[in-house]
């Protein structure tokens, strides 16, 4: 398992002393999605897609993430800048517009 | 060079991951890859500026690794700090990182910084540049280029954005005799990564500057954060160099540089600017490669 900042459940303080103390925290703690931020979505066409990897090494969310010698996208926390899509020579990846 | 980090060998963990900051933002691809190259025993500590203000929204920590937000002017002073605090635990095989932007390295900072560099210890400041303050709404820095539009640089009909030049924080740095000192831009990931590699080897201080466009504040559309980066780099208004053994080295040095009034025309703080200020520009390119032409 690689680390990454994870999803978790967070439950909000009812009284001051359950807050931490200091401010400190615990690392890698999210508990809001980006998804909502997103109008258009990447959407990978594996055919094309040869595993360069340039999109996930460009991607400022680091969302893109390599699975079986190509990539995919953790659609939690895409913002659909597009810079994939930009950035990928072969035109794998096509921004398409977000349904909701 | 088998140890160099590539897009196969990259590690997949993600240390800077679900941030708040804007679609397409360079600062924060920059942050992303530095901590994907020195690992998960990284402190990085970032002051005040986009960074930290898209990081470490209570109860959300975007960090997997020890993170900090320092005070706006001590991102040196607090590595410094936090490197003699590991050594005096006798941690062994960590690095401790320094993050700033542009306002907080140029202007702000710049007494820590160089006082860091004075006390030699190893420590790594990376500054990435988006050439103004960001993060409280596009207010000009040591680092804006001359003509850029900012909130506090209008562009009106006898002053065109900036007056000033951008301060030349590279050689600055490399003036302390630094042992590793770079520049560096996100479009040119691969020379980035490496250089983020080397100075994680330095014994001593090392700072590396980093173009990182933000759309917002360049007025470009958010997925050109990576063409506008290459094209700066391109037109020769930025470059890549590197400053050790008491020596700079050009690392890239192109034989025809693209079109700069092409580069400027893209971006909305440069939409203004008339014919007379891009030939401007240009000649100031122009001696500026004179001169680091000289260093090969």
């Amino acid at each position: 398992m690689s680390i990454k900042p994870t999803l978790r459940e967070y439950k909000k303080p009812e009284k001051l002393s359950d807050y931490p103390e200091a401010t400190c925290f615990e690392a890698g703690h999210l508990v809001t999605k980006n998804a909502g931020w997103r109008n258009v979505r990447p959407v990978i066409n594996d055919e094309k897609c040869v595993g360069c990897y340039q999109c996930y090494m460009y991607c400022p969310d680091g969302v893109i993430f390599k699975k079986n010698d190509k990539v995919d996208i953790d659609y939690d926390f895409c913002k659909g800048c597009g810079i994939c899509a930009k950035t990928c020579k072969l035109k794998a990846i096509t921004m398409t517009e977000e349904e909701r | 060079m088998s140890d160099r980090i590539t897009a196969k060998n990259i590690t997949d963990n993600e240390f800077f991951y679900g941030h708040k900051a804007c679609a397409g933002c360079g600062g924060s691809l920059a942050v992303r890859m530095a901590l994907k190259v020195l690992g998960e025993r990284t402190f990085i500590a970032l002051p005040a500026g986009c960074m930290s203000a898209v990081g470490f929204n209570f109860p959300q920590l975007c960090f997997s690794n020890n993170a900090i937000i320092s005070t706006f002017a001590g991102t040196g002073s607090i590595i410094t700090g936090i490197e003699a605090g590991a050594r005096a635990l006798g941690l062994k095989d960590y690095h401790v990182l320094g993050m700033a932007g542009d306002g907080g390295t140029a202007d702000i900072g710049i007494q820590a910084l160089s006082g860091a560099i004075d006390r030699n210890d190893r420590v790594i400041y990376i500054c990435y540049d988006n050439e103004a303050y960001m993060n409280t709404g596009i207010q000009k820095s040591g680092l804006t280029p001359f003509g850029a539009k900012t909130t506090t640089t209008p562009a009106g009909k006898h002053i065109h954005g900036n007056v000033k030049n951008k301060k030349n924080m590279f050689e600055i740095v490399a003036a302390h005799g630094i042992p590793y000192a770079a520049t560096a831009s996100i479009a040119y990931m691969d020379d980035f990564i490496e250089k983020v590699r080397k100075a994680s080897q330095v014994d001593g201080p090392s700072y590396i500057h980093v173009i990182a466009p933000c759309p917002t504040g360049w007025g470009i559309p958010a997925d050109r954060t990576i063409e506008a980066a290459k094209e700066m780099v391109d037109c020769g208004l930025w470059y890549l160099a590197e400053y050790y053994d008491d020596e700079f080295h050009l690392n890239r040095d192109p034989n025809e540089f693209t079109s700069v009034s092409d580069y400027l025309k893209s971006q909305g703080r440069f939409k203004h600017l008339s014919d007379e200020d891009i030939a401007l520009i240009e000649q100031g390119r122009d001696k500026k490669w004179e001169k680091i032409r000289a260093w090969n």
